[in-house]
């Protein structure tokens, strides 16, 4: 069976150019001077791995140690500079709770037009529409516009449509810190279901505990290098005695 | 080559249903909280080409039969070009939330907001079918042909929009370079003015237009009941597709990059 995610010697470099040059005059006054030089910066070295089919699999880290790149890079939203990345299945990203949402829409409208962002049609919405809502429990907002909603409510109707929509491989970044805890327990069980379901689930979180509760195999990221590969006991024991 | 084509195309499958939601969605804001709603693209020109043919008819006196219809036709095209490009100039930079978040081929921002402007375009079309019907202008079988030049422009635009929301990627100053360039534009094109009035040496410069052999083609069908030239036959798809191609390929030769920009 073909993994569902294969990343091989995937590095990727950004140009930090130390000003962001947006302006054509800046531009061409830096290419006169010769200051269009850019530092080189490695978000990414070599990284390597395999996700099976059903894993759920953990990335920790330190903050800016690479995991977001490293997940923008599986989504597909950045291209590696070097190396391969291959997916097989739909993917559903949340990084990012509310990507894709339009502020001044209503709930209702947002939830069809975030199906049509990860590639559902209008009938396929319709279906899973009333289960939409019911998740998020915000039955009685779905006409209210999205700027009204507190952080929570949109991260909850956010993670209502990318689950709900049976993507192949979930990526979750970090949101499962938004929502009052009792919405972090039906999270949690979504994924679980998920889980069983046969989804495969990279999940990138701070807290150890989640990782360790929900996770099978865990990457240890230290400064855009795998520090260590492997199951999810020895990883975070490594991790947190470090 | 076949299977990479086949690759485009069942993403651009995969992705039609989010064209529409982002053209729906942009129908829906632009006219929400508005009485009229969807009935000030009809009214709009419709109010404009009262105050113009007021201005010109009588303060310039160009001699220009049925000015009314030859000034909304002149519009319709050149609105929609500059609307459709200016919208999708800077689709790219303000969808940059979402693409930093998710996967999704970067020419379907320019190419809704070229596709809205269209069904926008359409409406204010049908104030020239009123206007056609208020003056009792004759039509003939010609005018059903209305919709070619329509979707010429639609091309070049997509094109152009493409370059454009490239550009302005990188260089936020695209945006007021091509706001000059409009006004220029829009004196290099016929639209309220007859061609007769222009010196020798400026119709070369206006040869080179596209926007005149889109307006010319809209005008023998509508209002001069006769079908358009060869030179113009020639000239509209030839400058939508080569407006589509170099503006494809250049967006897609700097589409990787975008991200580190937006």
């Amino acid at each position: 069976m073909p993994a569902a995610v294969t990343l091989q010697k995937v590095s990727m470099h950004f140009n930090m150019s130390r000003e962001r040059v947006e302006h054509l005059k800046e531009y061409f006054i830096k290419l006169l001077k010769h200051e269009l030089f850019y530092e080189e910066f490695a978000a990414l070295k070599e990284i390597s791995l395999e996700i099976e089919k059903g894993d759920v699999f953990g990335i920790v880290g330190l903050n800016g140690s690479g995991k977001s790149t490293l997940l923008k890079v599986i989504a597909g939203v950045l291209r590696p500079t070097a190396g391969t990345v291959r997916v097989q299945g739909s993917i559903a990203p949340l990084i990012e709770l509310g990507a894709g949402f339009d502020m001044d829409l209503t709930a209702r409208e947002n939830i069809f037009l975030n199906g049509a962002v990860l590639g559902f049609s209008r009938a396929q919405m319709r279906e899973r529409y009333e289960e939409i809502l019911e998740f998020s429990e915000l039955q009685a907002f779905s006409d209210v516009p999205l700027k009204n909603f507190s952080s929570g409510m949109v991260a909850r109707v956010g993670f209502a449509i990318a689950t709900i929509t049976r993507p192949d491989i979930l990526i979750i970044d970090e949101i499962l810190a938004v929502g009052d805890f009792r919405f972090q327990e039906k999270c949690e069980r979504r994924i679980r279901e998920m889980m069983s379901g046969g989804t495969t689930v990279i999940l990138v979180s701070h807290s150890i505990e989640q990782i360790e509760r929900l996770c099978s195999r865990v990457l240890w990221l230290e400064k855009g290098r795998s520090r260590m590969l492997g199951s999810m006991r020895e990883v975070c024991e490594a991790y947190k005695n470090s | 080559m076949s299977g990479r084509n086949a690759v485009y195309w069942a993403a651009f499958k995969k992705y039609r249903h989010l064209l529409r939601e982002l053209v729906l969605r942009d129908i829906r804001l632009k006219f929400r909280r508005s009485v009229l709603g969807i009935c000030w693209s009809v009214l709009n020109p419709l109010l404009m080409m009262l105050v113009i043919t007021a201005v010109f008819q009588n303060l310039f006196r160009f001699d220009i039969e049925h000015f009314p219809i030859y000034y909304l036709t002149g519009s319709l095209v050149f609105n929609f070009v500059t609307e459709a490009t200016s919208g999708a100039m800077h689709a790219v930079v303000s969808a940059g939330p979402l693409i930093r978040k998710v996967y999704i081929p970067k020419y379907i921002f320019p190419l809704e907001k070229c596709l809205f402007s269209f069904v926008n375009m359409l409406f204010s079309a049908a104030a020239t079918a009123i206007m056609l019907l208020v003056l009792h202008v004759p039509v003939g079988m010609q005018a059903l042909l209305f919709l070619l030049p329509l979707i010429y422009a639609l091309v070049f635009s997509i094109g152009l929009g493409m370059a454009l929301a490239a550009l302005q990627v990188f260089f936020r100053d695209t945006a007021h370079l091509y706001g000059v360039f409009i006004t220029a534009w829009l004196y290099l094109t016929p639209v309220i003015y007859p061609m007769e009035i222009l010196p020798e040496w400026m119709l070369p410069v206006v040869s080179c237009n596209p926007l005149y052999y889109f307006v010319d083609f809209l005008r023998q069908v509508v209002l001069y009941r006769s079908l358009p030239g060869p030179v113009t036959s020639l000239c509209c798809p030839l400058f939508a597709l080569a407006a589509l191609f170099l503006g494809g390929l250049f967006f897609k030769k700097k589409q990787d990059r975008f991200i580190l920009f937006i």
